[in-house]
């Protein structure tokens, strides 16, 4: 073996090896924030975080029951809203439409995809919060939808797209109308992945903080109905992690962590939906 | 990432050469009218969002014209707006984000898409999809804990006396500052960067690489002057998409920036920028002029953000297309 042979093998195993430790790296980054979590937000969970409403600024203990609700409460609007427009458009993004209005929905879901948290948070604000002059619950949820609502678009499309054009001339074939093909036959074969699509626009609007600093605001109490401001988790994680008191930095923590754990399950919940055999028979 | 992903053009409408009354009685029309409904929503939100922007930025707009952007006094109180600190730690943090996370992304994506197993790989890029659903503000706990102090009693000190003759590492460490929450962005960006690159990796035709080989040259070299050339374009779309992302990012920056706006050559200087300007300030915003000055700079960040998602669109679309393209031929 010439020596010039011998460098580039070396060459081509040095670079080979560090092209690995690029991608150690980057997962032990995903293991080190599980791992960090896990060993802080544990020792700092209780049951009281469950159902304590916050202590006065000051006093230790306390929780964050009112921010749990909160977000669920968020979470259910942004789903309202997000979900139907997301899926009712890609039906018709993926069955109805042709050339120019599908580029135009598509450009426009793409682009609202695209748009910083914090730009749908000032939307937001003059769109809901500026009218009924109060930060509330309906506004933060309306932020959230926003956001969801590309994502669920897009990603129902490609699924509704994926599913074999046999099985809609099948079904039309023995006469059943186009709506009707849709509806028992197409979007059931798509569910699985419809589902996903779903999950993963949630899991993603879930831990989203910068859209509801203007929004739905903050609460340290409990918030009545859907007009006033609530405190939700991403939120007070944000305020309790830059706050200089020792017990609120525990408590961040905590809900870092059952933030961090309801994000990952949904993932993993829908990748696990989404990889059970593949959703459309291969023709 | 399934925003990015191509569309499947095998399926699509079947509209059929029924009359449009028989069509009606079916019920199609309706269904028709009802979905696209919903799809025109999309568009009338993207519209409004674009025009609200505008029209709520009038006062600043009018007021200090191109200066709103070199100028950079921040005076609320004397109604003095200057944008120019925030743009500059924006655009400082993402370079920095930059800096660091795409050698490490490619690094990662050509392991996952030359080297590793399918198996490995698609294990790993589970992975990958799920540090990329940890949600900002994770980031951002973790960056005040953990980062912050770590730059402050280790790394800033040890640039310092390594570095510390060149303008950027000089100065007092405080641990929040350009350099630190151009750290937390590089973590962030990471996944988006691993995630696309491998996909244009991945759709490289199998017979570039079986012809470099065949000529004689390694492993790397086949990756390094065949695969990489050829995938360069999908390559710089991942990079625009993250940096998107990094102009974008609200809380992990807020939170180690040290939010005070400065322009200084030195990366351990605190510093803002326009996300986090936005995200302190809007609520306490009184005044008209001084809100709509919060606005008109999300408008900014809002036409950054569209420019670069665009191009990085164009970029992985074109890479892909040529893929399959020398794929069929």
């Amino acid at each position: 073996m010439s020596s010039r042979l011998r460098w580039r093998k070396l060459v081509s195993h040095f670079m080979l090896t560090m092209t690995g430790l690029c991608a150690l790296v980057a997962v032990s980054v995903l293991f080190f924030i599980l791992g960090y979590l896990v060993y802080h937000g544990g020792t700092s969970i209780s049951w009281n975080f469950f159902t304590k409403l916050p202590a006065p600024v000051g006093e230790t203990g306390g929780g964050m029951a009112n921010a749990i609700v909160g977000s669920a409460k968020l979470l259910l609007l942004a789903c309202l809203l997000g979900v139907p427009i997301g899926f009712f458009g890609a039906i018709y993004l993926a069955e109805f439409s042709g050339g120019t209005v599908a580029f135009v929905v598509r450009y426009a879901a793409d682009l609202l995809n695209g748009v910083p948290s914090i730009v749908i948070g000032i939307f937001a604000y003059s769109l809901v919060v500026l009218p009924f002059k109060h930060f509330s619950t309906a506004a933060g949820g309306f932020a959230l939808g926003l956001m969801m609502i590309p994502i669920t678009l897009r990603s129902t499309e490609e699924f509704l797209r994926a599913v074999p054009r046999a099985l809609r001339e099948g079904a039309m074939a023995l006469g059943a109308s186009q709506w009707k093909t849709i509806a028992t036959v197409v979007v059931p074969a798509a569910y699985r992945g419809i589902l996903t699509a779903i999950l993963l626009a949630f899991a993603r609007v879930a831990g989203e903080t910068a859209p509801l600093l203007f929004t739905a605001l903050g609460n340290r109490f409990w918030s009545p109905g859907w007009a006033q401001p609530t405190a939700s988790l991403p939120v007070m994680i944000f305020t309790y992690a830059i706050a200089p008191y020792d017990d609120w930095h525990r408590q961040a923590w905590a809900a870092g962590l059952v933030l961090l754990a309801l994000i990952l399950i949904v993932n993993i919940i829908a990748r696990m939906i989404l990889s059970r055999g593949t959703t459309v028979p291969r023709t | 990432m399934a925003t990015t992903t191509t569309t499947v053009p095998s399926a699509g409408p079947i509209a059929g050469s029924r009359s449009f009354l028989s069509r009606l009685r079916d019920g199609d029309e309706i269904a028709r009218l009802v979905t696209f409904i919903f799809a025109g929503t999309v568009v009338i939100i993207t519209v409004l969002l674009v025009y609200e922007f505008w029209r709520e930025s009038y006062l600043p707009r009018h007021k200090f014209g191109f200066a709103f952007f070199v100028t950079s006094v921040w005076d609320p109180i004397f109604d003095k707006f200057g944008a120019l600190p925030f743009i500059y730690g924006t655009v400082v943090t993402a370079g920095i984000a930059l800096l660091l996370a795409v050698p490490l992304g490619i690094g990662a994506a050509i392991f996952l898409a030359e080297l590793a197993p399918a198996r490995v790989s698609d294990t790993l890029q589970f992975f990958i999809d799920l540090l990329a659903a940890v949600p900002s503000v994770i980031y951002g706990l973790l960056g005040v804990f953990i980062v912050i102090p770590v730059m402050r009693q280790y790394i800033q000190p040890a640039l310092k006396s390594s570095l510390g003759f060149l303008p950027f590492f000089q100065g007092p460490a405080y641990g929040v500052g350009f350099l630190t929450a151009g750290i937390v962005l590089a973590i962030m960006v990471i996944p988006y960067i691993i995630s696309v690159s491998r996909e244009v990796l991945i759709s490289v035709p199998r017979d570039q690489r079986e012809a470099a080989l065949a000529l004689g040259s390694t492993r790397w070299e086949s990756t390094w002057k065949v695969v990489l050339p050829f995938a360069r374009t999908g390559i710089m779309g991942s990079i625009f998409l993250a940096l998107a992302r990094a102009l974008g990012e609200t809380m992990a920056v807020t939170m180690v920036i040290g939010n005070t706006p400065t322009i200084s050559a030195s990366l351990f200087s605190p510093g803002y920028s326009i996300a986090a300007v936005i995200a302190n300030e809007f609520t306490e915003a009184t005044g008209d002029l001084y809100l709509q000055s919060l606005i008109e700079l999300g408008l900014v960040l809002f036409l950054l953000t569209f420019l670069l998602n665009g191009m990085a669109r164009l970029l992985i679309v074109v890479t892909s297309q040529r893929g399959s393209e020398m794929g069929q031929a």
